[in-house]
């Protein structure tokens, strides 16, 4: 495993320099223009980041109330004792509650959840597989319609939390599998 | 989304009125307005850098390549997408950034693909098909390098930090195919349909 976690690391430096080195240069051979070219993609660059200000505002803001008033640690505790049945332990909830909603506030249970149980044991590695495997649901939401101003989302939001449900419950289950 | 927000918004206040926790909130919500400004200004040089480079892969064809190669399935993914289109080119590089974890660089790459796929959108404030099929894929996620989290399990002091690669890909190919199951699936649906689909 050793090597293994070495290669991604030498992966993960190379691939933008490398990605980067690649297109320069094959545009070249094609005769772009290629300073011009990039100054003239790169000027759209500010347009997205303003646009995106008032729907991030809104999202992050409303997270913040939920997440300040202690109603998602509630709303976790609420959830436990329905979800223990079906094979979830209590433990890792916190984090299939957070993770969709906030990615800071995701990583925080994750990093208390691996002091708390142990990186190797099975909470964690189980924790860990959550967050790996789940995104920022409604931060990803609201900054990719937000950068077009799109308002009507239609079933993004059904489509999406599905997916988080199966994110999670195939988390837990290959957690199972694996570690258990 | 509306309902989602306000529910947020509602019951955070509520749950701090009766728990006393309402200068958190106050701190809390202010805090998260300035949040989100640093966030997009940062975004702002990060989508620049992309952006100059993804139009110098366009220029040069490499986009358009890319999606030449993956076609087949791209075409039934997004079918009102045509297949030459540079949408279906920055798509695919936004998942790719996505697998590899490169964060950042993968949202700005999404947003380049949102732009592109507005480009053949009808109505400029609905969703189209296309789009909701994307962020489904977008937020399930393939990871093939969950990074953040290996880093934080080295921190936390793993003996074998990379153990959970293997669960996760599963994990996130698992719901991937769920949530492109789930886009298509109420696509269709009277209550999501796009207007010109209902007849």
């Amino acid at each position: 495993m050793e090597w293994l976690s070495k290669a991604m690391q030498v992966a993960s430096d190379w691939a933008i320099p490398l990605i980067f080195i690649s297109i320069a240069l094959v545009a070249a051979i094609k005769k772009v223009r290629v300073y011009e070219v990039f100054v003239e993609g790169a000027k759209e660059g500010f347009n997205v980041g303003v646009r995106i200000i008032p729907y991030l505002v809104a999202i992050l803001g409303a997270i913040a109330i939920f997440r300040g008033s202690g109603a998602m640690d509630y709303g976790a505790k609420l959830l436990a004792p329905v979800l223990a049945p079906l094979g979830i332990p209590s433990e890792v909830l916190p984090m299939a509650i957070i993770r969709p909603l906030s990615g800071s506030g995701g990583l925080g249970v994750l990093s208390e959840g691996l002091k708390n149980f142990g990186a190797d044991s099975f909470l964690g590695n189980m924790m860990s597989t959550m967050a790996g495997s789940t995104e920022t649901t409604f931060y990803v939401i609201a900054v990719y319609f937000g950068s077009i101003s799109i308002r009507y989302t239609r079933h993004t939001i059904l489509a999406c939390i599905i997916g988080d449900l199966a994110s999670l419950l195939g988390a837990i289950y290959v957690s199972n599998l694996f570690f258990n | 989304m509306n309902l989602i927000w306000l529910a947020l918004v509602v019951i955070g206040v509520l749950v701090g009125a009766a728990t006393g926790t309402m200068a958190g909130i106050t701190k809390a919500v202010i805090e998260a307005a300035k949040t989100a400004v640093e966030l997009s200004i940062g975004l702002i040089g990060i989508m620049a850098l992309w952006l100059g480079f993804m139009r110098l892969a366009e220029e040069a064809g490499l986009i358009q390549g890319l999606a030449r190669l993956l076609k087949p399935v791209m075409k039934r993914l997004f079918p009102d997408v045509p297949p030459e289109h540079p949408a279906m080119g920055s798509m695919l590089s936004n998942m790719a950034a996505n697998m590899i974890g490169l964060g950042n660089s993968a949202t700005a790459l999404g947003l380049k693909a949102m732009q592109d796929l507005q480009t053949l959108n009808k109505d400029p404030k609905t969703a189209t098909n296309a789009m909701v099929t994307f962020l489904a894929i977008n937020t399930a996620s393939v990871t093939l390098i969950p990074a953040t989290v290996i880093g934080l399990r080295v921190s936390a002091g793993s003996a074998s930090p990379t153990s959970i690669i293997l669960p996760t890909l599963i994990a996130s190919l698992f719901s991937t195919i769920v949530s492109v199951m789930a886009a298509k699936f109420f696509e269709k649906r009277r209550k999501f349909r796009l207007p010109e689909e209902t007849k």
